[in-house]
């Protein structure tokens, strides 16, 4: 093993699409599973505050579940469990359609979509009563006064969680590597199989994955800023 | 379905629950509990050493734990565990056992979470409670010891005990370097049975989810009673005091 020599993977043109392909996979997965979130989060949201028992049930139920049930384990079951449950047909065709990283998509947005409805929740209810009374005395119905009263002072109040959330979500699309999608880990743990330039191999993943998490911590932090009233007109 | 599931956990709770113990190492469930419960019992000492170098006056204290803490808030847990898989070995010069190299990277990761929940204990009692105590002849450590620590820390009693679910949460990534803990257990059942692994790995999830609900609702009530004593109510119906949710956990 000879000393530290970054550029035996920087310059070989094979590692470096590896690691291209490996970190265009932690978007698609990272983006795909973090819209598939927030979706069912508003969803969610909608079902707990609509009337009637049987919604606020099955939401309380779907977070408990995915909060207290490692990602992990989530992931194994939909992709060593799940995936087995289906039909023929629906089988071939994920199969034929990278499986791995659809299933990364929708077991991490199943998960994360449990937090972000809990962070717009804690959000909206720290939005005082009297503004949807105010609201709706001046003309709003309940789905109008909840778009443009309600909704803006609450994800402004939850910004914050879901900021922190997202950064957990982008890290936890790392998990992918054990079912097998071909993320950054995938191509990290591919090129040492290659090389035997661990450290230098790990040294390059650690520092991409630093260097995205601090991006979106950094574009969450300008976003809070642009979002909140004090500070907005200096932005 | 249901009879499927009953067998599985009639033939192999043994090995869920100890893992190959008698004539292997000890793995399975009690193996995940005994990891989680010495990560958290050596990340929390070192999480209060932490969270005074972050506080320290001295930049040359400060400094490396900053970067420490955002490094371990910035890369995947998973990168973590493979530097450890391939460091420890390499700087103890020895043949590490998996569980090692997983308690190692745990009490890194869980010290540098728990020291932003020390850090925001202390800062959260503000200035008074450290002149008080300099006031009253203590130095900066008796002043610690004896006034600042013993109240934030009894505040972040169930901030502790949710650190402990999240890293029973964390010790399945253990998986990727074969640590024998309850996911590995359960994956072996699979690797067994071929034909099942539905129903293994439903068993796996209600497992993990019957433990970490129950530790989850400890710590909810153990917030709420802190919360009402801090208020000096101990008396007062439960009804009356409305306890704000602000346990911080890292998800995992």
């Amino acid at each position: 093993m000879t000393g530290f020599d970054l550029s035996a993977i920087l310059t070989n043109p094979e590692f470096v699409a590896m690691l291209l392909h490996g970190i265009e996979m932690t978007f698609v997965i990272a983006i795909g599973s973090w819209i598939l979130a927030m979706t069912l989060a508003i969803l969610l949201l909608a079902l707990r505050f609509s009337p009637g028992r049987f919604g606020n049930a099955f939401v309380a139920g779907y977070v408990s579940y995915h909060r207290n049930v490692p990602t992990l384990v989530q992931l194994m079951l939909w992709y060593f469990g799940i995936f087995t449950l289906l039909p023929d047909w629906l089988t071939y065709w994920l199969a034929s359609h990278n499986a791995e990283a659809i299933f990364a998509i929708i077991g991490l947005g199943l998960c994360q979509a449990a937090y972000f409805s809990e962070d717009l929740r804690s959000g909206l209810r720290s939005v005082s009563p009297g503004q949807m009374e105010a609201a709706r005395a001046l003309g709003h119905g309940y789905i109008s006064a909840m778009r443009f009263v309600m909704m803006p002072q609450g994800v402004r109040n939850a910004l914050p969680p879901l900021i922190n959330h997202s950064v957990s979500l982008f890290k936890n699309s790392s998990l992918g590597v054990v079912i097998g999608a071909s993320e950054l880990t995938h191509a990290v743990k591919e090129i040492e199989n290659l090389s035997f330039r661990t450290f230098e191999i790990y040294l390059i993943g650690t520092l991409l994955y630093l260097f995205f998490s601090l991006l979106i911590m950094a574009g969450g932090a300008y976003v809070s800023m642009r979002a909140d009233p004090a500070t907005r007109a200096r932005a | 379905m249901i009879n499927d599931i009953v067998a599985i956990f009639h033939d192999y709770w043994l090995l869920l629950l100890i893992g190959q113990y008698p004539n292997g190492p000890l793995g399975g469930l009690a193996n995940t509990l005994i990891l989680s419960a010495l990560s958290i019992a050596l990340a929390f000492p070192l999480s209060i050493l932490l969270a005074l170098a972050r506080l320290s006056k001295w930049p040359f204290l400060r400094w490396p734990v900053t970067v420490l803490v955002y490094v371990t808030r910035g890369v995947p847990l998973l990168m973590l565990i493979l530097w450890s898989y391939f460091l420890v070995p390499l700087l103890t010069g020895a043949d590490v056992p998996s569980f090692v190299t997983m308690l190692t990277t745990l009490v890194v990761y869980q010290a540098a979470f728990l020291s932003e929940v020390v850090r925001a204990g202390i800062v959260a009692l503000g200035h008074g409670q450290m002149e008080a105590a300099k006031a009253l002849g203590h130095g900066y450590f008796g002043a610690m010891r004896f006034v600042i620590l013993p109240q934030a820390l009894y505040n972040m009693i169930p901030s502790i005990l949710s650190t402990f679910v999240s890293t029973i949460k964390d010790t399945t990534l253990g998986y990727v370097i074969n640590v024998p803990d309850l996911t590995f257990a359960a994956s072996q059942v699979n690797n067994q049975l071929l034909t099942q692994p539905f129903q293994v790995f439903l068993i796996l999830a209600v497992i993990y989810y019957a433990i970490c609900w129950s530790l989850t609702h400890v710590a909810y009530r153990l917030e709420r009673r802190i919360t009402r004593r801090r208020a000096g109510l101990n008396g007062v119906r439960a009804a009356t005091v409305i306890a704000p949710v602000k346990i911080i956990s890292e998800q995992l």
